[in-house]
């Protein structure tokens, strides 16, 4: 982001810069950044606060007085992630059939997760896999959990990126089972720690890494935030 | 983990600076077309999949609606941005301010590329996808850039 702010600004652009990890604002030296301690993917603070979001437009725009730079301004509110508080939601019971507990979990929030996706018109699910193909992804990984090689149970593409298909699915879908839309992180915290898919994809990504996986693929797998890895004792 | 523990992780990463940092002069705000320049990885096409290591870009006009966060990285929150895009791209924020007199106008030519990218001198960045980004801004007459950053 700073790298891209110099380049802009030397392109003959007035830039400023919002920033979220301070020490590589400090390291990549933008001419003009306001650091914001805000959780990652929320560089505005707060989804659905326009008062908010215009605090930080005005705090930013007001760098536009500064004589030089590069210069750093701290806005001075922070915003605490919910990471280790798993959002309050409930799973709706499925028709399950003889599916496996992960899979028919996934098909009972296939109706949240279609009234999210009405009610605000944006998805990030769809890099390989549909939302109602996260089912049959999910029988996938479980043989992985259980301990066959990742290579050989058919996953139809980059592992991570359907991995990202199943998260972003339950994520979406606990927007419409929560009554406030989640804190940052939340969701992501009730996928891992609550959900059968959550625990399926940790287990995979556990055995993935132990078998001797690429970096990627099983680092990738889950954010860094829910690398829960097992005790030994 | 939190949040703020990944933000003190990624603290360490390298990142290229300039040997002197560009500074140009703003002319009044009131008076400046304004555009954003996210790293969310943003397209318009309902692609969802941008890879790690693409540092192409993406135009996003000021009237798409129909916009996708396709970054590669799974370390951030989405769920932000799936119920208010503001939060990561604020055309509606800067419409108000546009309207209220308090910025020029809104550029029509808005741009994304993705952040978190693992070369971290952004050799193709610096050299041609990041002037070619500003060739489309020029032409669109932007002065001022607010990039947003994921």
């Amino acid at each position: 982001m700073g790298t891209l702010a110099s380049v802009l600004e030397q392109e003959g652009f007035v830039t400023i810069a919002l920033s979220s990890i301070r020490e590589q604002t400090v390291t990549t030296a933008p001419p003009r950044a306001l650091h914001c301690e805000f959780p990652l993917g929320r560089p505005l603070g707060k989804p659905n606060d326009a008062d908010f979001q215009r605090e930080v437009l005005n705090a930013a725009f007001d760098l536009l007085h500064q004589p030089s730079g590069p210069v750093i301004i701290d806005y001075p509110i922070e915003i605490i992630d919910d990471a280790d508080a798993p959002l309050s939601c409930t799973i709706p019971p499925a028709d399950t059939g003889d599916r496996n507990p992960a899979a028919a979990e996934a098909l009972g929030l296939l109706p949240a997760w279609r009234r999210t996706n009405e009610k605000y018109g944006r998805s990030t699910v769809g890099k390989v896999v549909t939302a109602e193909q996260v089912p049959d992804m999910l029988d996938l990984f479980t043989r992985v959990a259980d301990g066959e090689a990742w290579e050989e149970v058919g996953i139809p593409g980059d592992p991570t990126k359907i991995a990202a298909d199943i998260k972003n699915f339950y994520e979406e879908a606990s927007i419409s089972l929560s009554e406030t839309p989640p804190s940052a992180r939340s969701a992501e915290s009730w996928f891992v720690e609550q959900t059968q898919a959550g625990s399926v994809i940790q287990k995979a990504r556990i055995n993935m890494k132990e078998a001797g996986a690429n970096f990627y693929f099983w680092y990738y797998l889950l954010p860094m935030t829910q690398h829960h890895e097992p005790t030994n004792n | 983990m939190s949040d703020k523990q990944v933000r003190s992780m990624l603290s360490k990463l390298e990142g290229h600076k300039f040997d002197a940092v560009p500074w140009n002069e703003p002319e009044p705000l009131a008076e400046s077309r304004v555009a954003i320049v996210t790293t969310a990885g943003l397209t318009v096409d309902g692609n969802a999949d941008w890879n790690a290591g693409d540092q192409g870009f993406k135009i996003i006009p000021k009237n798409a609606d129909d916009l996708t966060l396709a970054h590669y990285s799974p370390n951030f929150d989405r769920t932000g941005w799936v119920v208010d895009k503001n939060v990561v791209f604020p055309i509606d924020r800067l419409n108000e301010m546009a309207e209220e007199g308090i910025i020029g106008s809104v550029a029509d030519t808005h741009v994304s590329f993705m952040g978190a990218q693992p070369d971290h001198t952004l050799e193709t960045i610096r050299l041609d996808s990041g002037p070619a980004a500003a060739k489309a801004l020029r032409e669109d007459n932007v002065d001022v850039v607010l990039l947003t950053p994921i």
